[in-house]
């Protein structure tokens, strides 16, 4: 079993239901603040990502409750609790001009969090982020990485699984093995059904009034480009960009190259686009 | 002690092994021939029938999308039941309530069976095995808590005879609950919970009702059965009768030892054929992460029966097979082991078992191995 963070190493991020809510927060770099909300990768998977972000910004990277080391309240449930809980922990820093990162299942939070409330965001970037609709009833916009096997799934998230992906879990170190399978149970509690998304958001991601970079890996084989462009096309004037040799997980493969685009994008000024 | 007579309702004619990735989920149903699927209910019926016949009550269970299992719907059954057998108990076990969106109907579909077998029925609760949130889209976290909320919202439904209830819980919501008609056995039908792990056993126990374990063997069973009696003991309650504990296990009884192993080898079409591929075996959330990971890391799930021969099957107490007096040998053997126990039920039709064949091995348990038993264990009325 992994050991949690609990009150005494933990970071307390929210107060609900008269109980503190303590995640295992990372914090590096320095710059403009960062908020880094994962996906079901999980945040260690990231490191170089978080790494090349670290050069520019003061990255904040929770572990969603319930992923890798972050306690899961019982009441948190939903997505919509997760992006409550990370606006409510912006206002209790007093934070503001905050660059929001989301990265797949990340993406869907930080899309749930800039409909409601722009207020204390700067920029948002989304990197193959799930969370929407686009196709019709019979259409799988979302492949089922619960229905299929591993190699598959690996084979959906990387443009070179060989090389970027986790490989064969029989030889991979236990620890990374129990991060996978919190993190997928993780994944399932929250997205198993709609599956990985909400029907109503993309309804109104007009509301997302923040300047906003949409980024997609070329080979991403768990949403394919046109749902990425479709996601683009329902924010006001977010910017569109595909990075080639890069899976769903575009991060993991091409770290330098997603968190360049997200430098140059904090650097528009804000209304400029 | 009670005995039930269970048949999972296979469609066994299946195309060769090696052209399928897995029984569940994902095998097309292109491959049913309705006529055939038609005259194998035709039989499995009248197997039960028979079985009421001889004194043996009767059990059905649900599962969806799988050529194991043709009954996606027990209620229906269970009412075809209520009918054609007379005397038998009817043992739905169970309804998979983590997965059914709405308990309520499950308590009408309930009492409404009740009333057809004139308070015969006997309703089992499951969670359902891990392949059936993929079959029913089902959300595989939370279903522990989801079954005791469902059972909860259905003992309510059952028992409130004054006007709708509320019921505005995490789960399930509904806010004019009436069921029509309501049950036939008063309070309400017994009710059975099935167990495979000594941590599922403390609810089961502080509600009183039946636990039902299933090929947990001599080991598995004895620990759900003890965390039970251990929870009323540590709770200060009286000891439980061997009535509230149920035990699966396949079981065929020939003239002979030979005969016995003959049917229990056809039987083994239930283990056998069961192939399933992980990412249905162990969705995420179905177990504790940790049980997941080792799997993921390569370990063998413990229900994996695939490479046990039927020696080792019955060894483990999973199968009781042979002669007359050798089954009763290993029932005697399991209920000393277990400390105990107060229905068996027999799964005694699986796969190629023939319609002569299954019959047989019912009424040879009927006629020589049941007399045997009740001398031994001292009955006792079959309302649980």
């Amino acid at each position: 079993m992994l050991t949690l963070v609990d009150s005494g190493d933990g970071t307390v991020v929210g107060r609900v239901d008269d109980a503190d809510v303590v995640l295992d927060v990372h914090t590096s770099g320095t710059g403009p603040t960062l908020l880094l909300l994962h996906g079901v990768e999980g945040r260690e998977a990231d490191a170089a990502f978080v790494d090349a972000l670290a050069e520019r910004f003061t990255v904040l990277a929770p572990s969603h409750p319930g992923f890798g080391l972050s306690p899961r309240p019982d009441w948190c449930d939903s997505v919509e609790d997760l992006a409550l809980l990370y606006l409510e922990w912006l206002e209790r820093q007093d934070l503001r001009d905050v660059v929001l990162v989301g990265l797949q299942f990340g993406g869907w939070i930080a899309a749930e969090m800039a409909v409601r409330d722009r207020s204390r965001l700067g920029r948002l970037v989304l990197v193959d982020p799930v969370g929407i609709k686009v196709g019709g009833c019979a259409d799988r916009d979302i492949a089922d990485v619960f229905a299929m096997p591993r190699t598959e799934v690996d084979a959906r998230n990387h443009a070179d699984p060989a090389r970027h992906g986790p490989g064969d879990l029989t030889r991979a170190p236990r620890e990374q093995v129990l991060h996978i399978a919190r993190n997928e149970e993780a994944l399932a509690l929250y997205g198993w059904e709609p599956y990985l998304h909400n029907p109503r958001l993309r309804r109104w991601l007009p509301r997302v009034h923040v300047p906003t970079l949409v980024a997609w890996g070329a080979q991403d084989g768990i949403v394919d480009v046109g749902y990425g462009r479709a996601y683009a096309a329902a924010i006001p004037g977010a910017r569109f960009e595909v990075v080639d040799g890069a899976g769903h997980r575009a991060q993991v493969e091409r770290p330098d190259t997603i968190a360049r685009l997200v430098a140059e994008h904090a650097a528009v000024r804000a209304g400029a686009h | 002690m009670q005995y039930w007579h269970f048949s999972e309702t296979a469609y066994p004619y299946l195309p060769p092994e090696g052209t399928y990735d897995s029984v569940r989920v994902t095998l097309p149903n292109g491959v049913v021939d309705p006529a055939k699927a038609a005259a194998l209910w035709d039989r499995y019926l009248d197997e039960w029938q028979i079985a009421d016949e001889c004194g043996i009550n009767v059990m059905i269970n649900e599962h969806h999308a799988t050529a194991t299992c043709m009954d996606p719907a027990a209620p229906v059954i269970a009412g075809i039941l209520g009918r054609i057998t007379t005397d038998a108990r009817i043992l739905v076990l169970g309804n998979p309530v983590a997965n059914r969106k709405d308990p309520v109907r499950v308590a009408e579909e309930m009492a409404l069976v009740d009333l057809l077998s004139h308070g015969r029925l006997e309703v089992g609760f499951v969670r359902g095995v891990p392949y059936e949130v993929s079959a029913v889209n089902s959300r595989p976290v939370q279903m522990s808590e989801r079954m005791w909320e469902a059972i909860e919202l259905i003992q309510k439904a059952w028992t409130t005879h004054d006007g709708p209830f509320n019921w505005e819980g995490r789960f399930f919501q509904q806010r004019h609950v009436n069921i029509w008609p309501r049950p036939h056995q008063q309070p309400a039908p017994p009710v059975w919970v099935t167990a495979m792990t000594p941590g599922s056993a403390a609810r089961i126990a502080d509600n009183g009702f039946v636990v039902a374990s299933f090929l947990t063997g001599y080991e598995g069973t004895r620990k759900v059965f003890q965390a039970y009696r251990d929870r009323l003991a540590d709770t200060g309650r009286p000891a439980p009768g061997d009535d509230r504990f149920a035990y699966a296990a396949l079981t065929y009884t020939g003239r002979t030892d030979e005969e016995g192993l003959e049917g229990a080898r056809k039987l083994m079409w239930y283990v056998k054929a069961n192939k399933v591929p992980f990412e249905f075996v162990q969705p995420p959330g179905y177990t504790p992460y940790f049980v997941r990971a080792a799997g993921l890391a390569g370990q063998k799930s413990a229900y994996d029966f695939s490479s046990l021969t039927l020696e080792n099957l019955i060894d483990e107490g999973i199968v009781f097979a042979g002669s007359p007096a050798t089954v009763r040998g290993q029932i005697e053997k399991f209920h000393e082991r277990v400390g105990g126990f107060g229905h068996l039920l027999l799964m005694g039709q699986a796969g190629f078992l023939e319609h002569d064949e299954t019959v047989r091995g019912i009424r040879t348990f009927a006629d020589e191995v049941k007399p045997a038993i009740d001398a031994m264990f001292s009955p006792h009325g079959a309302g649980v």
